[in-house]
């Protein structure tokens, strides 16, 4: 069985982590695309923190018969494993649009510089 | 007409087969009316159609989605002190013809965004997908019950803002679906929100972008949004 004060631990952490999350949404220091995964996170702990019976249930169901609270340290893994995942999608993307603003910028520069030059506005 | 000076701000993703048509129609309706497209990272020939068709363009070096692409409207309209702006999209869905039931309205003071509504008393519209018609009607109720005041479409890009809100809505708009928490951030905001009931048309080109699992996700997220905007402090004018 899961000890009652490792429920509450685990309960006040997942608790705090909503808050935190939500708080920084509040804040625009999060942007909600980025957050959802988190407030699932959160959400999900939350539920099987409290949910003693359920935890025990799904400790079960996957063979852990000695310390069901093992099953916490493994959702939570596997959360931060897929946010992690959703971060490098992310990054790659911001990567490719980088490159792309950086070339536009460039282009941009040599067309005004060419347009001052020739004492004109800059056209072709 | 008046010395109003007015801009409409389209919106286009892939929609050189459309955007020529909303141009024109657009000069039909009024000559001395400026219409920016903001071209939304087309892989087509969306800019070239716009430009010919005589709008000023703005093409986004990469797509950037419709709440960001309608933000660079307001900046270009902030940027060019209009006093008014009417947005509608590149797909030619609103029709120009309507705009005098947006802009009246602000002409008379009577508000400071008026949304065209599908649904609105008075409007004979065709009704969407039931998916599509389950997020509108879930957001409409609950929108409604957040500002308190009962709208009815709180997806329609079909819109008409006074300088008040161009200038909030130029620094601040949301993303996907930004219509949705643009309703909530108008009533944040203290301005005069306004329904009037249009009829729009079939979409002229292409599908809606929005598939099942998407649309869920969609939903929890601009639900999340809606929520969270609720409880942020804004500036009131």
């Amino acid at each position: 069985m899961t000890p009652v004060r490792v429920s509450i631990a685990a309960s006040i952490a997942s608790v705090l982590l909503l808050l935190v999350v939500l708080e920084l949404i509040r804040g625009r220091r999060l942007k909600e695309r980025y957050a959802l995964l988190w407030l699932v996170t959160g959400l999900v702990l939350l539920v099987l923190s409290a949910w003693r019976d359920g935890l025990n249930t799904i400790a079960g169901w996957l063979g852990v018969g000695t310390y069901p609270p093992a099953i916490l340290f493994a959702a939570a893994t596997l959360f931060i494993v897929v946010v992690l995942l959703h971060y490098s999608t992310v990054l790659s993307k911001l990567t490719d649009e980088n490159v792309l603003l950086a070339q536009r910028l460039a282009l941009l520069e040599e067309h005004v510089r060419r347009g001052e030059r020739e004492g004109g506005p800059a056209d072709g | 007409m008046s010395s109003v000076r007015r801009i409409a701000i389209v919106p286009a993703h892939n929609e050189e087969g459309a955007v020529g048509g909303v141009i024109s129609e657009l000069r039909a309706f009024d000559p001395s009316l400026d219409v920016v497209v903001v071209d939304d990272g087309s892989h087509d020939r969306t800019a070239e159609v716009a430009a010919a068709a005589g709008a000023f363009v703005v093409s986004l070096p990469f797509n950037l989605g419709i709440g960001a692409a309608v933000q660079t409207g307001f900046q270009f309209a902030l940027a060019g002190r209009y006093d008014e702006a009417v947005r509608l999209d590149g797909d030619g869905q609103h029709d120009p013809r309507e705009l005098p039931k947006l802009i009246g309205p602000l002409e008379r003071g009577e508000a400071d965004v008026v949304v065209g509504s599908r649904f609105a008393a008075g409007s004979d519209e065709h009704r969407p997908a039931l998916a599509r018609r389950i997020g509108i009607v879930f957001f409409a109720r609950l929108v409604s019950l957040l500002t308190r005041q009962r709208v009815t479409d709180t997806t329609s890009g079909f819109q008409a803002l006074n300088a008040r809100g161009i200038a909030i809505f130029a620094v601040d708009y949301p993303h996907d679906y930004p219509e949705v928490e643009a309703t909530v951030m108008v009533h944040k905001h203290r301005l005069r929100l306004l329904e009037v009931p249009v009829r729009m048309r079939e979409r002229e080109h292409g599908a809606s972008s929005i598939t099942a699992l998407r649309s869920i996700y969609y939903m929890c997220k601009v639900t999340l949004a809606l929520f969270v905007s609720m409880a942020r402090r804004y500036a009131t004018p």
